[in-house]
């Protein structure tokens, strides 16, 4: 799950990692509120989940309450877009309004599990401010590494190297060994499965804090922290996907106009593929559940159908555990109670009582495709689609 | 002799709820050594007709077992294979789907140190058609022979079997090795087994995007493997940065990518198929030249 940076700053002040005073703003006259409080220059930032907000028009700097105001009038409601919002962009609903922070340096600090070894590891550079892939890319020298045993935890040393590496000093040095054990406590007690300061600051005046947050919380860990919940922001997702969540299914849209609905992870991105291989372009990936029950089929059904771009609807289900006949009986139902579908449906039922279920489609009285072959009916719906 | 199920293998079941008894009494029903389960306080009761245990030390004390599948909800998970572990199974096959990856780090670092090893978690299982399944697959699909499964996927997973027992090839084991970021048993060890195994002749090996497990079995075929290997690799189609069901199949800063994955298993000398449906006939046909 994301959050937002103003969330991320909350768990940092918890946690004991330094970030320039400020408070979120729903409204330009709240905004102006806190820029009063705060006095001097602030820089006001639209609050959405993705990066690259200031090239987009999303952080703006204000010389004061007046200026903080007008700043946050244009960023809030706007669509933003970044190189990760897609060409929609993102509404702004929140600003964060925070004190000016003069810098001397920038730097990056991150915790993420590499899945290589097993372990969490913390990622520095002194390239901070910039996109870490980019700066990984083509300077690897700048990038420093060190993992943490998973039965040691952080060592202090670790912590040390870090800001040694980074060529921290004095005031800078403590407030960065600070930064990155605090930042590794907040991974551990959070569940975190990001944490990410881009970048890091080194002050004119010698100290050092965090003047981007950034943190994704592990949704498998939520039995842990019940408060977590409270967090998400709705607004961010998109709703069919929110849906789908609440019904146990895996959803995700994509831009093509054949729906397919799959019972596992990997047949169903087996399936998209092979529906672009046949010439075609998968609308969606629908995950309803290695058991596919009768009720996921039709709440996954009704979910596929809300996307206007969908031209022909493919069900791929293999049969396991949960008989095909079942699985058949639930289309049928989901397809008359829905009412009128107007696109074709091709089904292709493979694997326990694959041959009856075809038989109650049949023998249903709509009108379905029952096609026989993973790629013949991967070609049929491509077919039927019309083509991309 | 097949790979880490076989004739030897006797199992026990930690999670003996409504799933873990639905699940085993098909593993029973195919033949598989099932001796004992583990229910913690109430021990002495008889469930399915298999003994209780308290532990799993005493479980294995009281049943001679070597290996267990554990069905527990994610929350107890972690605590449940440690526990094999530290009554020193050989192997330990984990369903449970959703664990926090915090859990499973320290999870690996138990498992490293010890002589155990675990399948999964978020996996079907492993099953060595005619001798046993620990898993939840279903067994129809699957006929013995010698082709050795690897797979990150579950139903991907049957789709490949059924099309090689079409295709007239059995399979030796198929192991469902889990689609979550840190799993026990990668791409690479499930095939450094497969390739030792006299009983496997040709592996199918189906990958998924995310990480890079698939590029690190890619060098060690290179270097290695003296088997063919058959590849799939599914998710050419996924788009970056979102989560494709599998907590592990994921493109995330431009790595994992399908096409990256396909490159390195070709360039490995690996026949590697575009199409999920020609798994099967693909195989047949690098089996007989």
């Amino acid at each position: 799950m994301k959050i937002h940076e103003y969330q991320a700053k909350e768990l940092f002040r918890r946690y004991g990692i330094p970030v320039p005073a400020g408070g979120v703003a729903s409204t330009p006259e709240e905004a102006r509120a806190i820029a009063e409080r705060i006095g001097g220059k602030v820089v006001v930032k639209a609050q959405i989940h993705a990066g690259g907000r200031g090239k987009g028009g999303g952080v703006k700097l204000a010389n004061g309450p007046g200026e903080a105001e007008t700043a946050a009038r244009a960023i809030i409601g706007m669509s933003l877009v970044t190189h990760q919002t897609g060409p929609g962009g993102k509404r702004v609903h929140k600003v964060l309004v925070e004190e000016a922070s003069p810098i001397a340096r920038e730097l990056y600090i991150a915790i993420v599990l590499d899945r290589e070894t097993s372990r969490l590891v913390i990622i520095a550079s002194s390239a901070g401010g910039m996109d870490i892939e980019k700066v990984a890319a083509e300077t690897p020298d700048r990038i420093f590494k060190t993992w943490v045993d998973p039965a040691l935890g952080l060592m202090p040393f670790q912590a040390r190297r870090v800001c040694f590496k980074l060529g921290l000093s004095g005031q800078a040095f403590k407030d960065g060994v600070d930064a990155v054990t605090n930042l590794y406590r907040l991974f551990e007690g959070e569940d975190a499965t990001l944490a990410e300061i881009n970048p890091f600051i080194v002050r004119t005046d010698g100290g050092a804090m965090a003047i981007d947050a950034k943190v994704n919380l592990d949704d498998d860990a939520g039995f842990r922290h019940p408060e977590h919940a409270a967090l998400r922001d709705l607004t961010e997702e998109e709703p069919l996907e929110t849906e789908a969540k609440r019904y146990g299914l895996n959803y995700i849209k994509l831009g093509g106009s054949v729906g397919c609905m799959v019972n596992g992870a990997g047949l169903a991105m087996a399936t998209m593929d092979l529906i672009k291989l046949c010439g075609a372009e998968p609308a969606n990936f629908l995950d309803v559940g290695g058991g596919a029950s009768a009720e996921g089929v039709e709440n996954a059904f009704r979910i596929l159908m809300a996307d206007q771009n969908v031209r022909c609807v493919l069900i791929n289900i293999f049969g396991g555990i949960v008989r095909c006949d079942r699985v058949a009986q639930g289309v049928v139902e989901a397809v008359m109670n829905l009412g009128e579908v107007d696109v074709p449906i091709v089904v292709r039922l493979e694997g326990t009582n694959a041959a009856e279920g075809m038989r109650i489609l049949k023998g249903s009285g709509l009108d379905f495709h029952a096609v026989v072959g993973f790629h013949e009916a991967a070609q049929k719906a491509a077919d039927l689609a019309g083509g991309d | 002799m097949a790979v880490l199920l076989t004739e030897d293998t006797r199992a026990i079941v930690q999670g003996l709820g409504k799933e873990g008894q639905f699940h085993t009494e098909r593993m029973l029903q195919y033949g598989t050594r099932i001796v004992g389960g583990v229910r913690p306080g109430k021990a002495g009761e008889e469930v399915l007709g298999l003994p209780s245990f308290d532990t799993v030390e005493d479980a294995r004390d009281g049943t001679g077992a070597n290996a267990s599948i554990i069905f527990v909800p994610s929350r107890f998970a972690a605590d449940a294979v440690i526990e094999a572990v530290d009554a020193e199974l050989d192997l330990v096959v984990l369903i449970t789907e959703g664990i926090p990856p915090l859990d499973m780090i320290r999870v690996k670092d138990r498992l490293k140190r010890s002589s155990t090893r675990m399948i999964g978690p978020n996996c079907p299982g492993i099953i060595t058609p005619g001798v046993g399944k620990l898993g939840i697959m279903p067994t129809e699909i699957f006929e013995a022979g010698r082709c050795g499964v690897i797979s990150r996927s579950g139903t991907l997973t049957y789709e490949v079997a059924a099309q090689l027992t079409a295709a007239g090839i059995g399979q030796s084991t198929c192991m469902g090795i889990g689609g979550d970021p840190i799993i026990g048993t990668k791409h690479r060890d499930a095939l450094e087994l497969f390739n030792a195994d006299p009983d496997t002749e040709i592996i199918a090996l189906i990958g998924e995007i995310g990480g890079n497990d698939e590029e690190l079995a890619a060098a060690y075929i290179a270097d290695h493997c003296d088997k063919p290997v058959v590849a799939f690799i599914a998710g050419s189609t996924a788009p970056p940065g979102k989560r494709m069901g599998h907590a592990g199949a994921i493109i995330a800063g431009g790595k994992g990518t399908a096409a990256e994955k396909k490159a390195a298993l070709r360039a490995a000398g690996v026949t590697v198929c575009d199409s999920p449906a020609a798994i099967g006939t693909t195989t047949k046909r690098t089996l007989t030249g």
